[in-house]
């Protein structure tokens, strides 16, 4: 190796504008050659100060906002906001409503690791696998647009249930969605999943052992991906999760491959909560009666539900208004990517991109 | 006969609190519980090795952090810092007063990593200042951003 | 002599082979009918324009194919809510683009502000950055109204092209 030869280290930016990025993010990497030696992640470009707006805003005109913060779990997301305002209003909701939001909940994870699925492969190069997960993910999106109008952005949970009924004809589409995506599944393996050039892109990057992801406050799937069975419909039940049969997803490599393997077999996980929840929703009440002007009592209260990405909390702290004195939004998106620095070191830059893609951020949910 | 001796039931928050209290006397200034996770109220000098303390006791083994944030009170600045310990799903809680006119207080990331993030976040929208950061600068808003928006008397520039 | 118009533009002559037009009509007709444009998804709007590129809305039978870098786009779609911080980065990016280069402003972020607009980060509507030629009102909007934005947009570009040569709008 000749000493005369004279690197540098080249300073190369990725974003807040490109293709793989998944939102506004912008990495500050520095490369020697190809290796990554620091993949600094600069976030805010899509801070949007939703903090100070739930401040501004009473507890039921903020539910809107919460869909946009991880706009693709936005049901989830209002479950998160909705239960800490149930938790700390003493506010019971029905069991009807209760099954009706679960099974909108799964939907939505499912829409979610779709969308996740269709993004890595993009990522790593493949359009197609992209096509597919698009399309299955627009028969959930028929099920939402029948309850409730929307497609993207829902509103649709409510402090005590949830604001419209299942329409007639439901229950058979939604029947007929799961038979067909279990079809389907078998497809993505063998066009993407089971891929040679996918398994060594994906093998053995960007390992992440149990200790340093539970030290980073992973969580989600990429904290699972590391065979750390921590997942807060099993460890902190809420809603009806207990009632059903189903099991937390691990994989013990703590690589890019286990983190999507993890994803792609919670879609198969919730498509059998789907269908148990199809069949046990029981007559009753949708929503129970709340006052108008909603006031929740003086206290504060954490919240916090398994969301497709991770672990989302909503702290809630009241003075007796209609409005809420603080809300803090504990967001995944935003302390998984914390790791990336230190997970990607080493790495080329295009296994940066399969590292980032693994970690499945989205920008409104890290800037909030 | 034997005589059935009488079952002292020590709760797991019990146990924690007892191990704080014994390694650090004067940490605490109060305690109390609430939705199953103890809370604390510490000195906010005694923050760091409380959190030390937690982590590598392994008794305790609190090793998940969970969420660091700040509520401005007006009088004071408060942090909330909320910690798992994942192998026997126990909560806890620490809250520590800051004054509002200079809130520093040490970092907690030398003990969990997942803290760098999080506090950077609360100094760019609350202000307060950890020492032994190692990067504290504004994350979420521009560099050159003037003002800490999430405080209550943030005025918001035209 | 009747003339025969069975489009806009072009003029049939009877019993003939022979269409007239102009060089300008043929050349916008070419550039509205292959709008590339530029991946600028900020936020959720940006998972309806990508539903619009996918298999269902399809953009593509429109001749329209996502690229990544304003070098090679015509069309900056600005799916997204802009905050003052991205402000000067599309600015940047709207500069690169090469004209005939055209805005369309997808959903209430990017028109005013939208739910955010009271607050202290959020830039109120990219008309304030840049020029927009279309604004599509939703929150978000369906991928069929994005397509109906385009479509108004390529309306406006055949406009565009009797003003030039000084006909009666």
């Amino acid at each position: 190796m000749s000493s005369r030869i004279r690197t540098e280290i080249v300073e190369m930016n990725m974003g807040p504008q490109h293709p793989s990025t998944h939102g506004v993010l912008r990495l500050a990497v520095r490369l020697d050659g190809e290796v990554i030696v620091e993949a600094k992640p600069d976030v805010g470009y899509l801070h949007r100060g939703i903090e100070k707006l739930a401040e501004l805003r009473s507890y039921v005109q903020f539910i809107p906002i919460t869909d946009r913060i991880d706009y693709l779990a936005s049901m989830l997301q209002n479950a998160a906001y909705v239960g800490a305002v149930e938790k700390l209003g003493g506010i019971e909701v029905p069991e009807r409503a209760e099954y009706i939001r679960l099974i909108m909940m799964e939907l939505q994870r499912i829409a979610s690791h779709l969308v996740f699925f269709g993004a890595m492969a993009l990522d790593l190069g493949a359009t197609t696998p992209f096509l597919y997960a698009f399309r299955e993910r627009e028969d959930i999106l028929d099920l939402f647009e029948m309850v409730c109008g929307a497609r993207l952005t829902y509103n649709y949970f409510r402090p005590g249930g949830v604001s419209r009924d299942l329409p007639a004809g439901f229950y058979a589409k939604a029947k007929s969605y799961i038979a067909k995506q279990r079809e389907k599944l078998p497809e993505y393996d063998d066009l993407f999943t089971c891929n040679q050039i996918f398994i060594a892109r994906t093998r053995g990057v960007g390992v992440i052992s149990a200790e340093d992801a539970i030290n980073w406050s992973l969580s989600g799937p990429s904290l699972r991906g590391s065979g750390v069975a921590y997942d807060v419909r099993k460890v902190d039940p809420y809603c009806v999760y207990d009632k059903l049969d189903w099991q937390v997803v691990t994989k013990n490599g703590g690589d890019v491959q286990s983190r999507f393997l993890v994803r792609v077999e919670e879609i198969r996980q919730s498509l059998n909560m789907v269908e148990q929840a199809l069949d046990m929703v029981p007559e009753g009440e949708l929503k129970c009666k709340t006052p108008l002007r909603l006031k929740l009592p003086e206290g504060e209260v954490y919240h916090h539900i398994e969301s497709a990405r991770g672990d989302v909390g909503v702290y809630l702290v009241s003075d007796g208004a209609e409005k809420p004195y603080r809300m803090h939004w504990r967001s995944p998106s935003f302390v998984n990517l914390g790791a990336i620095d230190s997970v990607a070191r080493g790495w080329k830059v295009a296994d940066l991109v399969a590292i980032l893609g693994s970690l499945d951020v989205v920008l409104g949910e890290v800037d909030r | 006969m034997n005589e059935l001796q009488p079952l002292i039931i020590v709760t797991m928050t019990e146990l924690t609190e007892k191990n704080i209290r014994d390694a650090f006397p004067k940490a605490v200034v109060q305690s109390s519980e609430a939705d199953g996770a103890l809370i604390l109220k510490l000195n906010a000098t005694m923050l760091l090795p409380v959190c030390e303390l937690l982590r590598s006791n392994p008794e305790l083994g609190f090793d998940y952090l969970a969420d660091i944030t700040a509520i401005d009170w007006k009088d004071r600045i408060e942090l909330v810092y909320r910690i798992t310990a994942l192998a026997r799903n126990e909560k806890i809680v620490l809250r520590v007063d800051l004054d509002r006119a200079n809130p520093t207080i040490d970092s907690v990331s030398s003990v969990w990593k997942g803290a760098i993030f999080q506090e950077r976040e609360v100094y760019d929208l609350m202000g307060v200042v950890f020492t032994g950061h190692p990067d504290l600068r504004r994350i979420l808003l521009p560099e050159d951003w003037e003002g800490y928006p999430l405080r209550k008397d943030y005025v918001i520039p035209d | 002599m009747e003339v025969d118009r069975p489009f806009d533009y072009v003029e049939r002559i009877p019993g003939g082979a022979i269409i007239t037009t102009t060089v300008d009509k043929v050349l916008e007709w070419g550039r509205e009918s292959s709008l590339w444009y530029m991946l600028f998804g900020l936020a959720c709007c940006a998972i309806e324009m990508m539903a619009a590129g996918a298999a269902r809305f399809d953009l593509d039978r429109f001749g329209m194919i996502f690229r990544a870098t304003p070098r090679q786009s015509d069309l900056m779609i600005v799916a997204g809510t802009v905050t003052k911080k991205m402000a000067s980065r599309v600015k940047r990016l709207y500069e690169q683009m090469a004209e005939p280069r055209y805005v369309v402003a997808m959903g209430s972020c990017a028109n005013a502000g939208g739910p955010f607009a009271d607050s202290y980060a959020v830039v109120k509507g990219v008309d304030k950055i840049i020029p927009v030629d279309i604004y599509i009102p939703g929150c978000p909007p369906r991928p069929e109204a994005l397509i109906n934005g385009v479509m108004e947009l390529r309306k406006k570009m055949r406009e565009n092209v009797r003003i030039k040569q000084g006909a009666e709008v």
